[in-house]
Formats: C-alpha cells, sequence, structure tokens
C-alpha cells in the first residue's frame, strides 16, 4: 500500500477538478415526480447523458445504451472528463457495429452514479451538504424509470434498441419489462434476471472494502474533501478479477515478474497482476466515488425481476414484442451462459422474439467491453437487420 | 438439399408458426418467411451459423436439440422441423417425441439409407456407403442411427405416432409415399420428408 502515497496530496484537488470539469456536460433536470422502489417520491434531479450521431426525421434510428457498475455516459470517443477512451469505444462509434453514422446513440449516468447524475456526491439542498448515506437505496428499476424521462425529453417514442452488458444488460431487461413496446429491439449482453449469490458476495466484498477504510467515515468523507481511496481500489481491485477468466489471467499473467529479475522478498508488487490490480484499483479512485460503488453495487443485488411479478418470471416477459437478442461469453463466470440461458428460456417460455448466441472466448466477463471480432460482428448483423424491419413496421 | 426445402415448403400452409431445429444458416427459414409468410425460429448448434442467421435477421437461439429442446413450452409452434439430422442424435426416439410436445405437427426429414445406390455400395463394393445424400465416410460421420423410409415407417407405427404424409425425394421429383408403395419408394428415395402429429 506504499504506492499510492503520492496520490493523497493530489486526491482532494482531483476531485474539485472533476466536479468543476462535470459542470459542462449535458444534463436534465427531471421534474417529473419519481417514486422510488424505497417508497420515496423524487423530483427536481439531474440526470447527466451523452448522445452521438444523430436521430433521424423519422425518429427510428435511436439506441439506449445502458452502463455498467462503474462506467458512465461516456460511450465512444474521448471521455471529456478523464481524457480516456470511452468505455465501450470497442462497439460504438463511427463505422462500428454500433455505427454512429446511421444510428442516434443515447447514454445516461445512473443516478447514484457520480459523472453528474444525482448520486450520493451531490450537494443535498436540504442541508448543502454531500448527501452520503442520506443518498436514498436506489434500484435498477429506478435507474431505467427515471432514463425514460430522457427519452420523452428527446422526444423518442420508441427506440431501435436497448443494450447493455453486465448491469446495462440488466437495465435493458428491466427497461423492455417495465416499458413494453417502448423498444423495437433489445440485447441484454452477459447479464442475468436476478443476481446470484456469488455476485452479491463479490459486491459485499466490494462494499466492505469501501467500509473498511477508516477514511469512509460512515460515508461522510466528502465533508472533509477526502476519499477513502485505499478502500475504493480494493474494491476495484475484486471487480477486475471477477472480470478476467483464469485463463486469460493465466495467459496474459502467469507468473511473470514486474520489472525485476528476482522475487524481492518484500510485500511490493513482485508479480505482474499485482501490478496490474493495483494500477487498476488506483486509477480507478481518481474517477470514481467510494459511495456511488456502494449504491450501485445494492442495485444490483436487489435486481431480481421475477420477485417483480410475484416469483413469476415469465410472467415479468409476457406480451413481450420486442425483438431480443441475448449474447453471452464461454468464459464469462460473474454471468455464466447458463444464467444467460435462463434468460432466453424464459423469454421463449413467454413466448417472446428470442435470439441467443454464446461466443467463445477467453477474454472473460469483460469480453463485451473489448475488441472481440465475433461479438461486435453478431451485434451489428441484428442491430442493421433490425433497423431494416423497424423503418418497414413504421412505414406500414 | 434446395429440392427438400422446397418441398418442405410445399407441405405446409401459409401463416402459420414454425421451429426449425438445426436450421444451419437459415436458408429454409428465409424461404418458409419469403413464400409461406411464416413466423419462424430457429435452434442451431454451430455459432458461426447462428451469427449468420442473427445477422440475416432470423431468430435463432445457439443450443443442442438433444438437451434444449425443454425451453420451449408445449405445442408453442404450428410445425417444428427436423431437416436430415435425427439420425445425427443420441436417442432419436426422445427427440422425436420432444419434436411433437413443442409442435401440434413435426416435419421430419431422414436421408434414406435404404435408397438403391447406398445398398448396391455395401453390396457390391462391400463399403460403407458415402453419397451427395450421405457425404461422410464411416470414421467422420455424424450419423449414429441411420435408417431407411420404412425404418421410420415402422418406427411411427410401434410407437402409435401419426404419420400424415411422407414424401419421397428423387434427383428432381417428389411422389407421396403410402403403405402401398413403401417398398419400392424406399428403394428409389433419396430423402423422406415424413409429415407427423
Amino acid at each position: 500500500m506504499q504506492l499510492n502515497r503520492v496520490l493523497v496530496p493530489s486526491l482532494a484537488g482531483l476531485f474539485f477538478y472533476m466536479n468543476d470539469k462535470l459542470e459542462n456536460i449535458k444534463k436534465l433536470n427531471i421534474t417529473k415526480p419519481l417514486l422510488l422502489d424505497c417508497k420515496q417520491t423524487v423530483s427536481n434531479f439531474p440526470l447527466a447523458y451523452e448522445t452521438y450521431g444523430k436521430l433521424n426525421e423519422n425518429k427510428d434510428n435511436a439506441i439506449l445504451v445502458f452502463h455498467a457498475l462503474t462506467g458512465d455516459q461516456f460511450v465512444s470517443g474521448i471521455n471529456p472528463v478523464t481524457k480516456k477512451e470511452g468505455w465501450w469505444n470497442a462497439a460504438v462509434g463511427p463505422n462500428k457495429a454500433i455505427d454512429t453514422n446511421k444510428y442516434f446513440v443515447i447514454c445516461a449516468n445512473v443516478i447514484g452514479g457520480c459523472m453528474g447524475s444525482w448520486g450520493p456526491k451531490e450537494i443535498n439542498k436540504k442541508n448543502n451538504e454531500p448527501y452520503g448515506l442520506n443518498f436514498p437505496v436506489i434500484t435498477i428499476k429506478d435507474i431505467v424509470k427515471s432514463q425514460e424521462t430522457l427519452l420523452e425529453h428527446l422526444g423518442i417514442k420508441k427506440l431501435l434498441c436497448a443494450t447493455g452488458g453486465s448491469m446495462g444488460g440488466m437495465q435493458a431487461l428491466q427497461f423492455c419489462v417495465t416499458f413494453p413496446n417502448r423498444a423495437f429491439s433489445a440485447i441484454p449482453i452477459a447479464c442475468s434476471t436476478s443476481h446470484s449469490a456469488q455476485n452479491i458476495a463479490l459486491n459485499e466484498l466490494a462494499r466492505q472494502a469501501v467500509m473498511a477504510d477508516p477514511v469512509w467515515d460512515n460515508g461522510e468523507y466528502l465533508k472533509k474533501n477526502v476519499q477513502p481511496k485505499n478502500g475504493l481500489a480494493v474494491a476495484r481491485m475484486v471487480g477486475h478479477i471477477s472480470y478476467l477468466s483464469e485463463k486469460g489471467m493465466q495467459e496474459k499473467f502467469g507468473r511473470k515478474l514486474q520489472e525485476k529479475a528476482d522475487y524481492e522478498f518484500s510485500f511490493n508488487a513482485d508479480f505482474q497482476v499485482e501490478s496490474y490490480l493495483r494500477h487498476q484499483g488506483y486509477t480507478f479512485v481518481e474517477r470514481f466515488d467510494a459511495n456511488s460503488i456502494l449504491y450501485i453495487t445494492r442495485a444490483m443485488d436487489y435486481f431480481d425481476l421475477s420477485r417483480q411479478f410475484d416469483g413469476g418470471l415469465v410472467e415479468a416477459f409476457k406480451n413481450q414484442q420486442t425483438k431480443f437478442l441475448v449474447i453471452s461469453f464461454s468464459s464469462d463466470w460473474l454471468y455464466t451462459t447458463k444464467e444467460n440461458k435462463e434468460t432466453v428460456i424464459a423469454l421463449n417460455a413467454a413466448g417472446a422474439d428470442v435470439s441467443f448466441a454464446e461466443i467463445k472466448t477467453d477474454k472473460g466477463h469483460d469480453s463485451f467491453l473489448v475488441n472481440e471480432p465475433e461479438f461486435l460482428k453478431t451485434m451489428k448483423g441484428f442491430i442493421d437487420s433490425m433497423h431494416t424491419k423497424f423503418k418497414n413496421e413504421k412505414r406500414v | 438439399m434446395k429440392k427438400e426445402f422446397k418441398a418442405i415448403a410445399d407441405l405446409l400452409p401459409k401463416n402459420v408458426t414454425v421451429l426449425d431445429v438445426g436450421c444451419g444458416d437459415g436458408s429454409l427459414m428465409n424461404l418458409l418467411i419469403k413464400e409461406k409468410k411464416i413466423k419462424v425460429r430457429g435452434l442451431e448448434i454451430k455459432e458461426e451459423h447462428v451469427t449468420k442467421c442473427i445477422s440475416k435477421g432470423l431468430s435463432v437461439i445457439e443450443g443442442d436439440a438433444e438437451t434444449e429442446l425443454n425451453q420451449f413450452p408445449n405445442q408453442s409452434f404450428d410445425f417444428v422441423i427436423l431437416s436430415q439430422t435425427l439420425q445425427a442424435f443420441y436417442n432419436p426416439e426422445k427427440v422425436l417425441k420432444d419434436l411433437l410436445r413443442v409442435g401440434k405437427y413435426a416435419i421430419v426429414s431422414i436421408p434414406n439409407f435404404g435408397y438403391w445406390k447406398v445398398r448396391t455400395n455395401l453390396l457390391f463394393f462391400g463399403k460403407m456407403p458415402v453419397t451427395k445424400t450421405l457425404p461422410n465416410t464411416w470414421y467422420n460421420t455424424p450419423n449414429l442411427h441411420m435408417c431407411t423410409i420404412k425404418d421410420l415407417f415402422n418406427f411411427c407405427s410401434d410407437k402409435k405416432i401419426k404419420i400424415n404424409k411422407i414424401i419421397g425425394l428423387n434427383e428432381n421429383k417428389t411422389s407421396e409415399i403410402k403403405k402401398s408403395n413403401l417398398e419400392i419408394k424406399n428403394l428409389f428415395s433419396k430423402i423422406g420428408i415424413f409429415w407427423l402429429g
């Protein structure tokens, strides 16, 4: 943990710098009251979003992308806040699988997040302090409902496609269930209809890491302009392990040492894999809020579509007109092919139109974020063919 | 192959729902959509075929018919089609019963092992037959349970599976097969198409 000592002085300043940047991003102030699952009603809160490409005259080319746990609205190109590549740059952009020359791509930062949308680091107008743990516990359904308001604002009655991977896939499923017939097609990628015990356990590990950091201070750290970065970094490391496959990790790192010929007989990062995790952990704290991790992982854990319908998953998908493409990755142990197939089975049982493909890859859960040609080709083919069908439907 | 698909399409009424089991690259599915306005879905085991179908806008699920037909509810399709793969399953009887559970009717086609060229191959040359409809050699064939039109006919009688119609396919000709002409058609048909249920 010595590695990060250099970060300490700069961190508070950095956070303010980020907040400064956040002033310039697109935000919709949601005035329509939103009844949250926790029974609180909220209104007058910001939803930060970004769009790519142009909405055509017939409004038949809109694709809503939902981001995953640590993502944000900056899907493609360079993220203006972090100055790094957008999280789905591999898939979204001009001439890419989701071609922004043809399609109008929308992505909003989830509520509970920290890229400008209403979240625990925002100022609570009641006491002029950051919400911290006074922020309400939100759900995937709450997240999706807030984004539907954005579609209204943009004048989009029906999406060509709703898509996302991991937690983004859960949102895509929830969107179709909560707003039937608002999407012509949907691609839930590497996700499930409810969070498994293993996934809840991993999320709990991440939360415990944050909460075990004394700087966290019951979520009050922002009042002192600090971040519990050690805890947050460990939380991120847990995530990173779960995003790779055993084989992929072995091939990438093996037992290779980090820029040294022999063991140091210390607890510094001797192995490349250690160095990788530390790097991932400590770059993450520069762009993310620790309380957001707590809230968003909780939203994932609470996700259970069948529970919303008294245990009936088939009931959840009843009367779906949306055309689904479910995609899983063979080496994903976080959201396994078996879990993705359960979604397919339920959709089938409900009589929905569903396709399913398992992409064979060693890249684990992360496969949807990287350049995985077979995956991108499948997604592109589906969206393009759906666009043709959607145009025809609109014409009729 | 095209001829067989045409014959299957001719058997089907318009505007029905169909599940194409082992749909391959989706050629039959496309034909059914175009010619009969049929609402068709596919089940296919090979990833490359699945992604090809999806790119064509066809609804296809990647999966193994041997074990994954259970995901489809009872009688959820008017017709379930199984083209030339019955003989490749470990348990064809179970698959056939599943087809008739999922569909009101099943259309099952088989490469006929009773075709005269197949018979003479074995009889005169003493070798396992390799023909256009049976292109694999003995060591790499996926076919575990080869049968003849007569075999499947008898099987259906034994298992009390109703046969509505059988079409025999030769080079360019299709003809109806009945109990009365079974022996001769079993000798001269390359492919048998059974409408069951």
